[in-house]
């Protein structure tokens, strides 16, 4: 039986990328754990970093490159950077959080577990049409369907997403600004005459 | 698809990261520490839109726009969030839910 040169070579690759996934999704879950529950903020959010890299690592294990390059880019370079930004302005790393009582982090944990047995079950006993039919997904792909304007394209949602985004930018600069805007201006042309004069 | 991972497992990864995400939303007592719960629950849906897209759907494409715009949000809503931390810091000098009674000044 000759089975070719490659075939054992595909067959070593099939089983790494099952193991690599495992790793990640045990990587993950610690991580999460560990995430929800330092007591120190900043270690908080870098165990948070690591359950995002995770994430951009299964979307490059299915095959999404353009999809986790977005995950490392906005997420990882952009949410937690911020995240590490507003825990370095707001807190003293050195203090320890305030926990929740036993007794509620109990209940929480059960009601959670429960959840996640309610959830599983359902999953599990669902019958998903998997087709199997592996196909490569191209970033020219993507484009041009997210601004295609035919049945299916994303024109709209992309303009009004276009639009959030500045709404949240403009309204981010004046809530951190803290006082009104013309009220500051006004009192630096005062000042501005009063040095004159 | 991952060769050899089933979308059982992959679905049961995210349901885990989700229910861990609501674990920290209802046990943490700082604000930045529910941002940060809230990061993990929207994570969990992303890569159940991409995975269903994927294995069930493989010629379409809209699980993938729905994540990039989950993600443009997820994006949005952590700034304003930040810049509404840094705010209150600045007025009550705590980040804690429990000094957060007053909801304008």
């Amino acid at each position: 039986m000759n089975l070719g040169p490659n075939y054992n070579l595909e067959w070593k690759t099939k089983s790494m990328e099952r193991y690599i996934f495992y790793i990640v999704a045990l990587m993950m879950i610690v991580f999460a754990i560990a995430s929800v529950s330092s007591r120190k903020m900043l270690r908080s959010v870098i165990y948070l970093l690591f359950v995002l890299i995770g994430v951009a690592s299964i979307f490059f294990l299915i095959d999404y490159n353009f999809l986790a390059a977005i995950q490392l880019t906005v997420y990882a370079g952009g949410i937690v950077v911020l995240m590490i930004f507003s825990v370095l302005l707001v807190h003293h790393i050195e203090m320890q959080l305030e926990m929740a009582k036993v007794s509620k982090r109990i209940l929480t944990a059960i009601a959670s577990l429960i959840g996640i047995a309610v959830v599983l079950v359902t999953i599990h006993s669902y019958d998903f049409k998997v087709t199997g039919i592996p196909t490569t997904t191209t970033t020219a792909q993507i484009g041009t369907g997210l601004l295609s304007y035919e049945a299916g394209g994303f024109i709209l949602p992309f303009e009004v997403i276009s639009v959030l985004l500045l709404a949240a930018m403009i309204g981010a600069i004046i809530i951190a600004k803290g006082k009104k805007l013309d009220e500051g201006n006004w009192e630096s042309e005062v000042e501005k005459q009063n040095i004159k004069e | 698809m991952i060769e050899g991972i089933s979308i059982y497992e992959i679905l049961s990864l995210t349901t885990i990261l989700f229910f861990i995400g609501v674990y920290g939303f209802i046990t943490r007592k700082n604000l930045i520490s529910i941002l940060i719960s809230s990061e993990l629950i929207l994570n969990a849906s992303i890569v159940n839109f991409v995975v269903i897209n994927k294995y069930i759907y493989p010629d379409m494409l809209q699980g993938v726009f729905v994540s990039i715009f989950i993600i443009a949000v997820a994006a949005a809503e952590t700034a304003l969030a930040v810049s509404i931390i840094i705010n209150l810091y600045r007025q009550i000098s705590s980040v804690e839910v429990k000094d957060t009674e007053i909801m304008k000044y």
